[in-house]
């Protein structure tokens, strides 16, 4: 009977401060959204993180382009040619990429890479002292490293999912010279014919919501660290796996949404 | 008649159930420097971080130059702190900027200065704490006491009225510290700043100051001159310091 009430104790606990957590992000959140149309505009901090953020994901997201494209077409071309569909496999590949793949794919890599980096910098610069001292000096710390950040992320992330979206239809085109030896020409005119503008505005759009997830939960974990290098480690951490989780779940949330809006 | 510069009225602060500071009350006047001691955990850091409002008390208020840190507006506060200087215990330098770009951001961020006066007072603050040919390192090549001169710089580099130092010593090995400490000294001679110093070094405080104050379980235990304190038959003063004046 006392353990049950002790797993229900620590179950009320860990659901608690869960919620405690949710609460906390979200006056976050607001806090940022209170300081992002404010001056001074950091353009030239903005202009520099968004220059390291993609440098910093550019190669792990070229590959992963490339070969998303290249395995769905590969993938999927014996099933097709069942139904003697292959003639669809452009348009598909080039769907699938444009609409949903490309997008979180794309956004789950940029989370493990950024959201944790950005997770375990401020994090550091908390322990150490470093953001105590900006506030001290009359810097406010949470507009010259949290906002600029979380601004850098959300416009950033779109550019890089274009970029992937490229890649992947490129990697599709490949796999399909190798099985089929489809000319570049007919690819390109069975993708355009495929793709309206109603599957890229959503699939590319939604990537700034997924930035925007990467960035102000990587900034929340880290500019709320504590416990030395412990809560660095940590921040850096739960970061990865709660920007992951919230990208998946607005991803639901925005595809029922775009669905209602371009059916 | 003396002027205050930091008024510290009943201040308490508790981190869940354990007190950190109970009720303690302090004035600093201008031009005044102020040697807070205590062991370690008893609230020296903490009365520091709530000065310049980096906590918040619980109970009392902190008054600078006469405005209560605790209640005027964030504007206010901002104009404030630029009157301010921090020596952090880590030096709390920027990782990710050089020693110029350390010392150049408080003044590029708050003041109106040219490229050029700001290029001219960063090399005048290094002049002043001997480091000018570190000027273009990053903190990561520099060593402990090093870190604690540029520190030192930065942190006047705005020339601040108050000057508040978190064991500027800590860590250093005894040649350091008195360089360190008179450097300190100069420093406040030159720039005419108060200051509030915490350590645990007597020879750091013998150098700088002219009042000092312990703290023992958030509480004041001592006020007055250093003299006094040091020939104190108090068990626990007497305990405190024995170590530091049979070195001497």
């Amino acid at each position: 009977m006392k353990n049950i009430s002790k797993k229900h104790s620590a179950a009320y606990k860990s659901i608690a401060g869960f919620l405690f957590g949710v609460g906390q992000l979200f006056e976050f959140s607001l806090r940022f959204l209170k300081n992002v149309f404010l001056p001074p505009y950091e353009f030239h901090e903005i202009k520099k993180h968004m220059d390291e953020l993609g440098v910093k994901t550019l190669p792990i997201v070229s590959v992963t382009g490339f070969i998303i494209g290249l395995v769905l077409a590969m993938q999927s071309e014996p099933i097709l040619s069942r139904f003697g569909a292959e003639s669809v496999l452009p348009a598909m590949v080039s769907l699938s990429v444009v609409r949903e793949l490309g997008p979180v794919i794309t956004a789950l890599i940029f989370a493990g890479r950024v959201s944790s980096g950005i997770g375990a910098e401020l994090g550091s610069m908390r322990v150490t002292e470093q953001i105590d001292a900006m506030e001290v000096s009359a810097i406010d710390p949470f507009r010259y490293l949290v906002v600029t950040r979380v601004v850098a992320c959300s416009l950033i992330l779109p550019v890089l999912t274009l970029y992937v979206v490229f890649l992947a239809i490129f990697g599709g085109y490949i796999a399909m010279i190798l099985s089929q030896g489809m000319s570049l020409q007919l690819y390109v005119v069975s993708v355009v014919e495929a793709i309206r503008f109603g599957d890229i505005i959503p699939g590319v759009g939604k990537t700034f919501f997924f930035g925007f997830i990467v960035g102000i939960v990587g900034a929340f974990k880290g500019y709320n660290a504590d416990k030395g290098t412990e809560g660095v480690g940590k921040a850096s951490t739960t970061s990865v796996v709660l920007a992951s989780l919230l990208i998946l779940v607005t991803d639901t949330i925005l595809v029922k949404i775009t669905l209602m809006i371009w059916p | 008649m003396a002027i205050e510069m930091v008024k510290i009225s009943h201040v308490s602060k508790a981190f869940e159930d354990f007190v950190v500071l109970d009720d303690v009350s302090l004035l600093v006047n201008h031009g005044e420097n102020l040697v807070v001691f205590g062991k370690s955990g008893t609230g020296k850091s903490v009365l520091l971080k709530c000065i310049v409002k980096l906590l918040v008390p619980d109970e009392g208020e902190v008054f600078i130059e006469g405005k209560n840190v605790h209640t005027i507006s964030n504007a206010e506060l901002t104009e404030l702190r630029k009157n301010i200087g921090f020596l952090f215990q880590s030096a709390a330098l920027y990782d990710s900027m050089s020693v110029r770009e350390n010392l150049a951001f408080p003044l590029i961020r708050n003041f109106f200065f040219t490229k050029q006066e700001v290029e001219a007072k960063v090399k005048r603050a290094l002049e002043m704490v001997s480091l000018e040919h570190a000027i273009d390192k990053m903190p990561s090549e520099l060593s402990g006491g090093m870190r604690k001169r540029i520190g030192l710089a930065r942190s006047i580099i705005t020339e601040p009225k108050l000057m508040l130092y978190d064991e500027p010593t800590t860590g250093l090995d005894p040649i350091t510290t008195k360089e360190i400490s008179r450097l300190i000294r100069d420093l406040q001679n030159e720039l005419k700043m108060t200051s509030i110093i915490i350590t645990h070094d007597l020879s750091c405080a013998q150098i700088i100051s002219d009042r000092a104050v312990v703290l023992d379980n958030g509480k004041i235990k001592y006020e007055g001159s250093l003299k006094e304190l040091t020939a104190s038959t108090d068990p626990f003063l007497h305990d405190f310091f024995t170590s530091d004046i049979i070195e001497e």
